[in-house]
């Protein structure tokens, strides 16, 4: 009793025939957009290194561009196979190839599964990567003399600017190191020398955010400097002021930037599963539809299509079987190679 | 003696047909590229219009948007010619309109090339609007309170921070005038009222620039206060300082960038002029090898295509002709009618 059982003749073999054909191209088209949005996630993981200290895994979008080229490829042959469908003569040299294909589709599938679901799990390693690369970060913004971080101080404002975002977790973490350099702090001044005297590990320490924390939408021209220090500034309350600098932190707004494009990208993926499945289904109908016809000589004859030659639970005992008959047949061997060696 | 004549057989006007067949559904492309851009323009001119005082000229990107829209329509009717060409009864119900359609087609070339023309030309507009915009722009930068304006430093700091540009020419347009509110400042302190005196119209200024101008590229801290004051900041010398702000000015950088789209656009509808007009010369072939068909019950006979019947002179000589005879029948119907008066 085979499995969703459907009566087929010519004119809906056809019309089977081309629908398929239409959906493997539209599936391709689907194979390049994944393989596209794996790029442009490399991309931007490149983009930004430099703030992921440099060792973020780059694991997920060379599977996404791996995965997007092998759809590619699959459902090309999809389609050229489907074409060639109706014609009896070039059917019957992929004819032998089509049940590996269809087994290799449903491998394929899985992996895609799979794939959606690194997608919204690698959230959480990539949090780790970001809060350790921002603290970094800031405890290299002085050092625009170190070549190799000489860089780091742009990456930092142009950062923080863009994604308008001040320090790690807030602000505060600006109060915790010294990003003045050394080379612009006037050593001869008593007030330098007071501050680091002040501090156990001898850095220059100040309640000020570098300037690419400011908010432009501020009515007030930016306060960067002395921040907790009402005194320094007319009519300036540092507890309710809020809108001087930025008041979310640099990870936070990363995290829920690249999270959101992962999450998109595995939303995506998903419904490009879901295509795939659409499309093994049919292939298996034209297959199963081209193999049965009654009369195999006149094209017009009535056929049927199936899913599964036989129910769901006699073609799993099937697989159960075969594999069980692979093993015995591994032992088979071995017992006759071992009788053969100890009558030699 | 024709300008231009060409000798057809079926297989070359079946080529002839097909290939401007595709030729004009390229240029319906091109139509709705040019449509496109002059909603792109206009939408750029929009977004920064606080930054030409409101009064930016939106004559370029409607004229695009028209021109685009009658391009598609045009080479839409024209490809629908040309796909209708090759089956005789299709074709006699186009062949009267064919004329006008040729002379439209010329007149919308004459179009596009003022459109060129306006685009390489209103940048002069531009540039000054821009100048009087920004010049507005920077002395209402203070003004977050005054409604209409309260957006004004907002706009203002992140353009600095887009276009990495500082004031107007350059930064020293900041030292000029006061940008920040008199709600921050403590006229009860000395300092401050002592700036205000000394300067005539009582504005409170100094050398110093916003924090939009900083540039991040700088490998110290944005020094922002006392530009000009050697001895306010370590190890710091104003005149060979370079990368501590932008030195740009907000007007040549904003400029070049909307002379560069103007560019590319008037660039494009040239190209766009000569695409129609090889589609002209092609439709003018093709009616042309449809009409001269010796034998017009026979399609696979010869036929002959030209692009003017006469030369060019006779041609011009022509249609002068056409207008005096067009003048003087009216100065003869006048004459005709005050002697029955």
């Amino acid at each position: 009793m085979a499995l969703m059982l459907v009566k087929f003749d010519l004119k809906k073999r056809v019309k089977l025939a081309q629908s398929v054909w239409f959906m493997y191209w539209f599936a391709v088209l689907a194979g390049v957009l994944v393989f596209s949005m794996g790029l442009f996630f490399k991309i931007e993981l490149r983009k930004r290194s430099e703030l992921m200290d440099n060792n973020e895994s780059h694991f997920l979008p060379n599977l996404l561009i791996f995965m997007g080229l092998i759809a590619c490829g699959i459902n090309a042959f999809g389609g050229k196979v489907c074409y060639d469908s109706l014609d009896p003569t070039k059917f019957a040299k992929w004819k032998p190839m089509l049940k590996a294909f269809l087994m290799f589709c449903v491998v394929f599938n899985a992996l895609l599964f799979v794939t959606a679901l690194l997608c919204f799990l690698m959230r959480i390693p990539f949090q780790f990567t970001l809060a350790e690369g921002l603290r970094n970060g800031m405890k290299y913004y002085k050092d625009t003399d170190t070549p190799g971080r000489c860089y780091m101080k742009r990456t930092l404002d142009l950062m923080q600017m863009e994604f308008r975002c001040c320090g790690n977790d807030n602000y505060r973490d600006w109060f915790e190191i010294q990003w003045v350099s050394n080379r612009y702090l006037d050593f001869s001044a008593k007030e330098v020398r007071d501050r680091i005297g002040s501090n156990v590990d001898g850095q220059y320490l100040m309640d000020g955010v570098p300037f690419s924390c400011c908010n432009p939408s501020s009515p007030r021209p930016c306060i960067q400097l002395q921040m907790t220090n009402n005194t320094a500034h007319y009519s300036y309350d540092h507890y309710t002021e809020e809108l001087n600098v930025w008041k979310r932190g640099c990870r936070d707004a990363l995290l829920s930037y690249y999270g959101g494009m992962m999450n998109t990208i595995g939303a995506l993926v998903l419904l490009v599963i879901m295509l795939e499945i659409a499309v093994t289904i049919g292939m298996q109908y034209v297959n199963s539809s081209l193999s049965t016809l009654a009369n195999p000589e006149d094209p017009e004859s009535e056929s049927e299509g199936w899913i599964l030659e036989k129910t769901v639970k006699e073609t799993f005992t099937d697989i159960m079987d075969k594999m069980k008959a692979m093993g015995k047949g591994g032992k088979v061997e071995e017992g006759a190679e071992a009788g053969v060696a100890t009558v030699s | 003696m024709p300008f231009m004549p060409v000798k057809f057989n079926l297989q070359k006007r079946v080529k002839l047909a097909q290939g401007l067949w595709m030729l004009y559904w390229l240029s319906v492309i091109v139509g709705i590229l040019i449509f496109s851009l002059g909603i792109f323009f206009k939408i750029e001119l929009r977004k920064r219009s606080e930054m030409m005082d409101n009064n930016e000229s939106h004559l370029v990107p409607n004229l695009l948007m028209l021109v685009g829209m009658v391009a598609c329509g045009i080479n839409a009717f024209g490809g629908k010619v040309c796909h209708d060409s090759l089956d005789p009864i299709k074709f006699s119900k186009w062949k009267p309109l064919l004329k006008t359609y040729l002379l439209l087609c010329c007149g919308f070339n004459v179009l596009l090339l003022l459109v060129a023309l306006l685009c390489f030309l209103m940048q002069f507009a531009v540039y000054l609007a821009l100048a009087e915009g920004l010049k507005n722009g920077i002395k209402f930068y203070k003004d977050t309170d005054t409604p209409g304006r309260c957006f004004m430093k907002r706009t203002l700091d992140m353009t600095q921070i887009e276009f990495r540009c500082c004031g107007n020419n350059n930064f020293r347009d900041w030292f000029e005038v006061q940008w920040i509110s008199n709600r921050y400042l403590d006229m009860s302190n000395d300092v401050v009222k002592d700036r205000v005196l000394s300067n005539v119209e009582g504005k409170y200024l100094m050398d110093s620039v916003p924090f939009s101008c900083c540039n991040p590229g700088s490998p110290r801290p944005c020094i922002q206060h006392h530009l000009t004051n050697n001895t306010a900041h370590y190890d710091y010398d104003h005149r060979t300082e370079e990368l501590n702000i932008w030195v740009r000015g907000c007007r040549e950088a904003l400029f070049s960038y909307y002379s560069s789209m103007m560019n590319s656009i008037g660039a494009l509808v040239i190209l766009t002029i000569f695409l129609e007009s090889v589609d002209m010369a092609g439709l003018k072939y093709l009616c042309t090898a449809l009409e001269t068909m010796t034998d017009p019950e026979n399609p696979e006979c010869e036929s002959e295509g030209w692009l003017l019947e006469k030369g060019v002179k006779e041609t011009f000589a022509d249609m002068l002709s056409k207008v005096k005879t067009m003048g003087k029948t009216n100065q003869v119907e006048e004459g005709g009618d005050a002697p029955q008066a």
